[in-house]
């Protein structure tokens, strides 16, 4: 086996400049696709991170999943209802104070308590439509990815007391108000108050910076008209992963309707699926063209070295040698291309980090961002394993070929 | 004097539209310490005959012992094991590998029956080499050597595994008289000093006049020359 392999890395030193080609070929495949995948997974890492960050881990609302059962369906076997009037449910979670308790004794993680209602906010003869959230400032801050996007003020500006009101710095500027402006907020219950501005955030998600406004919980439940109402609990995790558990237990525990991020996003990473499908389709393109440069410089090293076989045969070599010797020489090649390509990859990888390139958040402002990458062995080994598969079959298909060379056939034809 | 080759009836024909006979039912017994010279016109299938011998070809009908041995159910892996070692080919171009020195080139036959050490086999390659003139040319490659040398390498290579027999194809057809006197006094010593037996195809009449048995073949069959 030794001297197989000698004779094989003899035949690929003998031609130089074929080999560097070759060679070059696979590292390049290999080191592109190990930039893509750094960059793909990074991306969607990116995403998944913004995503699980801006959103909170499970949310549960004052929702049921299924419709309310009447209370004729449990006493008897079998129901008919015509003509059902459903009374009006009381809104929002029933007993917060009692749910909060069952969930802060076993959730790993915290949670915050809010209540949202729709209201209109009124400046300069203005009116926008906005979702105000009733919220605790201190409990907020650790559930709400909010606490970091503030530009002026911050949600400790709310904890002062008072009808104050932190908005988005877009509704702000539709509005024309200022921190410091005191804005009218007229509730659909028909309830209307001042409020004066004391922080203004922006988080780069149109729908948030022109739509929301935090509030105390106290002036939601007043705004609204229900004491005490809360209709949402959001729950960070200290682990993202384990939400779907959290949020079953969670809603067998309490019975309202509790959802976890993943559940929210399905399509988001379904999409994320496909996009996968398409790197993995276009990383094995790149693998599968370098792994072409191989079969050719091996098929021609074949028929180069046709007189070599016939010579190897008529000594004594079997056509197992043969064939040895050909997929060995494609797996060299594959071998050297993946090790090069590896540091080409890693290169990429290190050249793609260092790129800095700005992001116009609209007129607001300038973010600078870093490309997402993702460093992780699996794209070495999975690219180097692509390779030298490719390299594999790209030998074994001439070296098949050889080996079935028949020495009498060249012999005669030398002469 | 033991039987070292026999065959009975050996013919071979290509297959074709109109099927070629390259040999023609050759009946012959060589035994060891021969040398016998194949002879006859161009095309006539000296080298045909001898690739059947050489376990190169496989005969349509007959039957050919070597060393006592039946090949003809043998596999191809087996036929390889006995071209290792039990012959050594020289063929009329000395088609050494040429990207391996002349020494590699002796040792390649040895390192695949791996019978010998390191040690052991740069010792025989040594050997094989002074005794034929090239202890200055050992690590040469062979486009470096003339062709009488290339050929002494090819001969040292077909001793490499020590075999009974050495199947030559013209070993002399592309050299000068000098050098083809130098070749045929190499394989007649062989035979003389060593026991080994020499099957050479040849159109040399001089040479064939010299070997101790002359095979005349004319359109593949056995014919009195």
């Amino acid at each position: 086996m030794r001297l197989i392999l000698a004779l094989a890395l003899t035949h690929i030193r003998g031609r130089g400049r074929q080999t560097l080609v070759a060679i070059i070929g696979v590292a390049l495949g290999v080191g592109f696709s190990i930039a893509m995948a750094a960059l793909m997974q990074g991306g969607e890492d990116d995403f998944v991170a913004r995503l699980v960050d801006t959103m909170p881990h499970v949310d549960i609302t004052d929702e049921y999943r299924t419709a309310r059962r009447q209370p004729a369906q449990d006493a008897f076997a079998a129901a008919r209802i015509a003509g059902l009037r459903p009374k009006d449910d009381r809104r929002g979670i029933l007993n917060p104070t009692e749910a909060t308790a069952m969930l802060r004794a076993w959730v790993p993680g915290r949670l915050a308590l809010s209540l949202k209602t729709q209201g209109v906010v009124r400046y300069a003869g203005r009116d926008v439509g906005i979702a105000i959230i009733g919220i605790e400032p201190q409990a907020e801050m650790k559930v709400s990815s909010l606490a970091k996007d503030f530009r002026q003020g911050s949600f400790t500006s709310l904890i002062a007391g008072g009808n104050n009101i932190v908005v988005g710095d877009r509704l702000a500027q539709r509005l024309g108000a200022k921190l410091g402006t005191t804005v009218t907020v007229v509730s659909s219950t028909g309830q209307s108050r001042a409020f004066k501005i004391v922080g203004l955030f922006h988080t780069g998600t149109t729908a948030r910076d022109e739509g929301e406004g935090y509030v105390l919980l106290k002036s939601a439940q007043i705004l609204s008209e229900r004491p005490n109402a809360i209709n949402e609990i959001r729950l960070k995790l200290d682990d993202p992963a384990a939400a779907p558990q959290v949020a079953r237990r969670a809603e067998a525990q309490i019975g309202y309707k509790a959802v976890a991020w993943q559940e929210a996003n399905e399509s988001l990473l379904e999409a994320l699926v496909i996009r996968n499908v398409i790197m993995y389709t276009v990383v094995g393109a790149i693998l599968l063209v370098a792994g072409f440069g191989i079969f050719n410089i091996i098929s021609t090293i074949t028929h180069e070295k046709a007189r070599d076989i016939a010579i190897l045969k008529s000594l004594g070599f079997t056509e197992t040698d043969m064939r040895r010797l050909f997929l060995l020489e494609g797996l060299a090649l594959g071998a050297g291309g993946s090790l090069i390509g590896w540091a080409v990859g890693f290169s990429l990888c290190f050249a793609l980090s260092l790129v800095r390139f700005e992001l116009s958040g609209a007129s607001v402002a300038q973010e600078i961002t870093r490309l997402p990458l993702a460093w992780s062995i699996w794209h070495y080994l999975i690219a180097a394993g692509f390779a030298l598969v490719s390299a594999g079959v790209a030998g074994y298909l001439p070296a098949r070929q050889a080996a079935r060379l028949h020495p009498v056939d060249i012999i005669r034809g030398a002469t | 004097m033991n039987a070292l080759i026999e065959t009975t009836g050996l013919t071979r024909v290509l297959p074709a539209a109109v099927p070629v006979t390259l040999v023609h039912d050759i009946t012959l017994t060589i035994g060891e310490g021969e040398f016998v010279a194949i002879t006859g016109p161009s095309g006539s299938g000296k080298s045909s005959l001898l690739y059947l011998l050489g376990l190169l070809d496989r005969p349509t009908a007959g039957t050919l012992t070597i060393s006592g041995r039946d090949t003809a159910g043998l596999s191809e892996r087996e036929r390889a094991e006995i071209r290792l070692a039990t012959l050594g080919f020289v063929f009329q171009f000395h088609f050494l590998l040429p990207e391996f020195t002349v020494r590699e080139n002796v040792e390649i036959p040895m390192r695949r029956l791996g019978r010998l050490g390191t040690a052991a086999m740069r010792e025989r390659s040594t050997e094989l080499l002074t005794v034929l003139g090239l202890a200055d040319h050992l690590d040469k490659r062979p486009d470096q050597l003339s062709g009488g040398q290339r050929q002494r390498v090819a001969v040292a290579r077909s001793l490499a595994n020590d075999p009974p027999l050495i199947l030559a194809d013209e070993p002399t057809g592309s050299l000068d008289s000098k050098n083809s006197e130098q070749v045929f006094a190499i394989l007649d010593a062989l035979v003389r000093e060593r026991g080994k037996t020499v099957i050479a195809v040849t159109h040399d009449i001089d040479m064939a006049a010299r070997a101790s048995r002359r095979v005349h073949l004319v359109d593949g069959r056995q014919a009195e020359a």
